[in-house]
């Protein structure tokens, strides 16, 4: 299970890392949130995948599955989406003054 | 008691106070309070004399980072002593001059600021015994002085002379700071007092020769040594309190003080006898031939001061030899080039202190300094014409002034020198006494030249923009004091020799036993010798060269003005920028696409570099928990879900395609045991694709990727490294077993936290301080969201945006 999901985080990093070189602004925020994706997932998998029942202690029986990851990811969840809405905004407002969501046109001038 | 320390950092309290101070202080000039904290220093050192004098020393540390050997420590001997007095006692004076120099309009508080951390950076500079330290408070001095030279910043000249200081002296500077790191290599300590004692070991180590040229380096580049002396005449751009301070009486000898301080060091080997001695010697001649044809009287002045540090500095070179003969009879009589180099640097700071105040009284008097349009001010200026003979006659070395005593011991020195049966100076030995005496002769002709030329002579009031009249009397007080030092150095030179000269001749010669030998008692008059007939040799013939002056000054027209250093130094800072602007140009490419190929394919090349290097990477797949097919299908759809992104025609299919990564991972939070991360997921993946719509129906359709091939294929590549290297990474944290998991530990949650719910537990009480940051960060989001949308440029302001 961990040999297939690590594959897939490397699927997912390598169309991130792509996106993320584009021209487009409206790709690039796409492969920002791809990238958190698979980071999730990468966190979630080193702490080990199947390996006890679920983390509440009233519910389940020891083992439990490792929580300290599923904290980290809980908050970089929450992050990530502040930041895709973040960078969002700031392409519609980029294009609004600018009038462009290309990044070679939203470069500046040549003589800087 | 009071403790050095504190006298280093008293100064940089209240130049930190002086700010504040001179928004209240309105109706009186702010330098009278700033003057009290040399005086007070002054005071304090002045009370140690008797004890320093009698061989005592004072050493006082704090630890500081004692892990690394950087402790500040002060150390108060016979060599620090003079110039913490030089320090204070020219400091004193010179800002009584600058409270008549500087009218209240200038920013005054920059100015006392900048000058009271040069004084508590240059006596850091003296009493610091660790070398790391001191080469904190050296680099503080140029900083100060870089600002200090740039006082008046709208002139041109002054931000440039500022930077040409900046630049050598903290290159030196730099080179000096290697030194003492291998200094600490060879020795163990950075402490200069125990490397004195160690050194002795070590002169055959590979880095001695090395460590001994970079410490020169920096002593030879703040003392204006030939060939970096070209920064000093610029930095005359300075204010004249400025110039007088840091230009000639302190901040320049610091180099000395290197050079006088590392003697026990270094001393005693040919290198170091050579070069300090060699280029000392041309340093003198260089200044003081270039001083004669200078028509402004702080060029002049600049130029002096490069001829009389390059004295000072043969003449320390001269007294190393002492070290090599080792403590004898016979070698005594060498030592007395150092006796001879302390004492004139005192001397110097009198006259030279006198001459720079003088020709700051021209200047703020008459508005120019320039001698072709001064001159006949004697009768109008009686007591500034004074000032002025009394110091350039003693800068000339005649008696019956301080300069006198000086330069006959120098003549002594060299002849002496000439005779010395080491380092094969019986053939070359004969150059010292030669160059010095000619280089002696210029500098006869250049005092006359300042005397004469600015005080005597027919007055040309057409060609000055304001009346002849004489200065203040406060202007004059400070350089009457230095004059009154002069005269009475000359009279009453024993008592500096015991006092003061003879406990650092201590602590330049430690293993020399009782300094009172290495003490001479100075005469004035000791019968027709060599060095008397030197004198007066340099007398005839410079009266002679002043009085043919125009005949023989056409021999400056023959250096030509390409080969100067000062194009040298010109030429290789513009090639360093043109350079450096290529080389930035070239990477510097505003893609943003460009600077994250930079990014990833460092990330590549280190972390895949290092998996490789280090053997790191292993992959163990029998650890792996069972999949189920259901699961297998699922990591199927996420991978074609992934790529098909790539390929997407429409914004909305990426968007949406987003979307089935996002529930998916989900469905695997779920799988995997992960309950409130499944949820949270859920809602913000339902969020996030809302948005995203959202914002398309204010964004421009989707165009296709217009980039050329060769970008894309370069695009594909790095990506795919990116996510080979991120799967190794993987597998090989996967299996790395060296530590405990720490997560146990949270499992005691409803004991600790009083949560049933470890995630829960572990992000609202073990670490609630970090989920409290992350409600920041969310909230300075949305501000940042809310101000984007809502917040619009006035029409005024609109050029702003662009």
């Amino acid at each position: 299970m961990e040999t297939l999901i690590i594959i897939l985080i490397g699927i997912l990093t390598a169309v991130a890392t792509y996106l993320i070189l584009s021209r487009n602004i409206i790709r690039v925020i796409l492969g920002t949130a791809v990238f958190s994706h698979a980071v999730h997932l990468l966190i979630l998998t080193m702490g080990g995948l199947k390996k006890g029942s679920v983390p509440l202690l009233k519910e389940a029986d020891a083992p439990y599955t490792d929580a300290l990851p599923q904290a980290l990811i809980l908050t970089a969840i929450v992050i990530s989406f502040a930041v895709t809405a973040f960078i969002l905004v700031l392409a519609y407002r980029a294009y609004q003054d600018l009038g462009s969501d290309d990044l070679h046109a939203l470069r500046g001038t040549n003589d800087e | 008691m009071f403790s050095v320390n504190f006298a280093i950092i008293f100064p940089f309290i209240i130049a930190a106070l002086v700010p504040f101070l001179y928004r209240r202080i309105k109706f009186v000039h702010i330098g009278w309070f700033v003057m009290l904290v040399p005086i007070t220093l002054f005071i304090l050192l002045a009370r140690l004399i008797p004890s320093v004098a009698s061989g005592k020393t004072f050493f006082h540390t704090y630890n500081w980072i004692p892990s690394l050997d950087i402790n500040f420590t002060t150390y108060l001997d016979g060599l620090s002593m003079i110039f913490g007095l030089l320090i204070t006692g020219v400091g004193s004076l010179v800002i009584l001059y600058s409270i008549f120099y500087l009218s209240t309009k200038e920013s005054l508080q920059h100015f006392y600021s900048y000058l009271l951390l040069f004084m508590g950076a240059m006596l850091g500079v003296v009493f610091s015994d660790n070398l790391m330290v001191l080469y904190v408070f050296w680099e503080l001095t140029s900083v100060s002085s870089f600002l200090l030279i740039a006082f008046w910043n709208h002139r041109k000249a002054s931000r440039q002379g500022a930077q040409k200081a900046m630049l050598i002296t903290v290159s030196g500077g730099v080179a000096m700071l290697v030194g003492f790191i291998m200094l600490h290599t060879m020795t163990g300590t950075f402490s200069v007092r125990e490397i004195v004692l160690s050194i002795r070991d070590f002169t055959d180590h590979t880095l001695f020769l090395p460590t001994m040229i970079l410490v020169l380096l920096g002593a030879f580049t703040k003392s204006a040594q030939f060939p970096f002396h070209i920064w000093l005449p610029d930095a005359m751009e300075a204010p004249t309190p400025v110039s007088a301070y840091l230009h000639s009486a302190t901040m320049v000898k610091a180099g000395i003080y290197l050079v006088a301080r590392f003697t026990p060091v270094f001393g005693g080997d040919q290198v170091w006898f050579w070069s300090v001695s060699v280029i000392g010697m041309m340093t003198m001649f260089w200044g003081s031939f270039n001083a004669v044809r200078q028509p402004d009287l702080k060029a002049l002045l600049a130029y002096s001061t490069i001829s009389q540090l390059g004295l000072i500095m043969s003449l320390l070179g001269l007294g190393s030899i002492a070290l090599n003969i080792g403590y004898s009879a016979d070698s005594i009589i060498y030592t007395q080039a150092t006796f001879a180099a302390l004492f004139h640097l005192i001397n110097h700071s009198t006259f030279k202190g006198a001459l720079f105040m003088v020709v700051g009284i021209v200047d703020h008097e008459l508005g120019t300094r320039d001698i072709r349009r001064l001159g006949g001010l004697f009768t109008l200026m009686p007591f500034t014409f004074t000032i002025a003979v009394i110091g350039g006659l003693s800068m000339a070395g005649l008696p019956p002034f301080n300069g006198f005593l000086s330069k006959e011991m120098f003549f002594a020195a060299t002849v002496q020198i000439s005779n010395a049966d080491v380092f094969s100076l019986q053939t070359f030995g004969v150059i010292f006494p030669i160059v010095a005496w000619i280089a002696s002769i210029f500098t006869f002709v250049y005092c006359l030249i300042f005397i004469i030329k600015t005080f005597l002579g027919p007055a040309q009031p057409e060609k000055l923009d304001k009346p002849i009249h004489e200065a203040p009397v406060g202007m004059l007080i400070s350089p009457l004091i230095l004059c009154a030092f002069v005269v009475g150095i000359f009279f009453f030179p024993d008592l500096l020799g015991k006092y003061i000269l003879q406990p650092s001749m201590a602590s330049v010669y430690p293993t020399f036993g009782d300094p009172k030998e290495l003490t001479p008692s100075i005469y004035a008059w000791h019968g027709f010798n060599a060095e008397l007939m030197m004198t007066i040799g340099v007398i005839v013939i410079g009266a002679l060269l002043y009085n043919q002056l125009k005949k023989w000054k056409p021999v400056y027209g023959l250096f030509s003005q390409k080969y100067t250093f000062n194009m040298l130094y010109n030429s290789m800072l513009s090639s360093t920028e043109k350079g450096s602007t290529i080389v930035t140009k070239g990477y510097m490419t505003g893609f943003l696409r460009d600077y994250l190929v930079y990014i990833f394919v460092f990330f590549i090349v280190t972390v895949g570099g290092f998996l490789f290097y280090s053997g790191a990477f292993s992959i163990d797949i029998s650890t792996d928990a069972s999949i189920r097919v259901y699961e297998a299908i699922l990591v199927g759809v996420m991978a074609v879900a992934a790529v098909a992104m790539l390929f997407a025609k429409s914004r909305i299919t990426a968007t949406l395609l987003n979307g089935v990564l996002g529930y998916s991972i989900a469905i695997f939070f779920v799988i995997f045991r992960a309950p409130d991360l499944a949820l949270t997921q859920l809602v913000v993946e339902s969020v996030t694709t809302a948005l995203f719509l959202l914002c398309f129906y204010f964004l421009p359709e989707w165009k296709r990727e217009t980039s050329s091939s060769k970008t894309k294929l370069t695009n594909a590549i790095v990506s795919i490294g990116v996510g080979v290297v991120v799967m190794l990474v993987a597998f090989s944290v996967l299996n790395y077993e060296k530590f405990e998991t720490i997560s146990r530990y949270f499992e005691n949650a409803y004991e600790l936290a009083g949560g049933a719910n470890i995630v829960n537990a572990i992000l609202g009480d073990f670490r609630g301080f970090d989920t409290m940051l992350e409600v920041v960060v969310l909230f300075i989001a949305g501000l940042g969201i809310f101000t984007m949308i809502k917040l619009r440029a006035k029409k005024e302001d609109a050029d702003i945006e662009n």
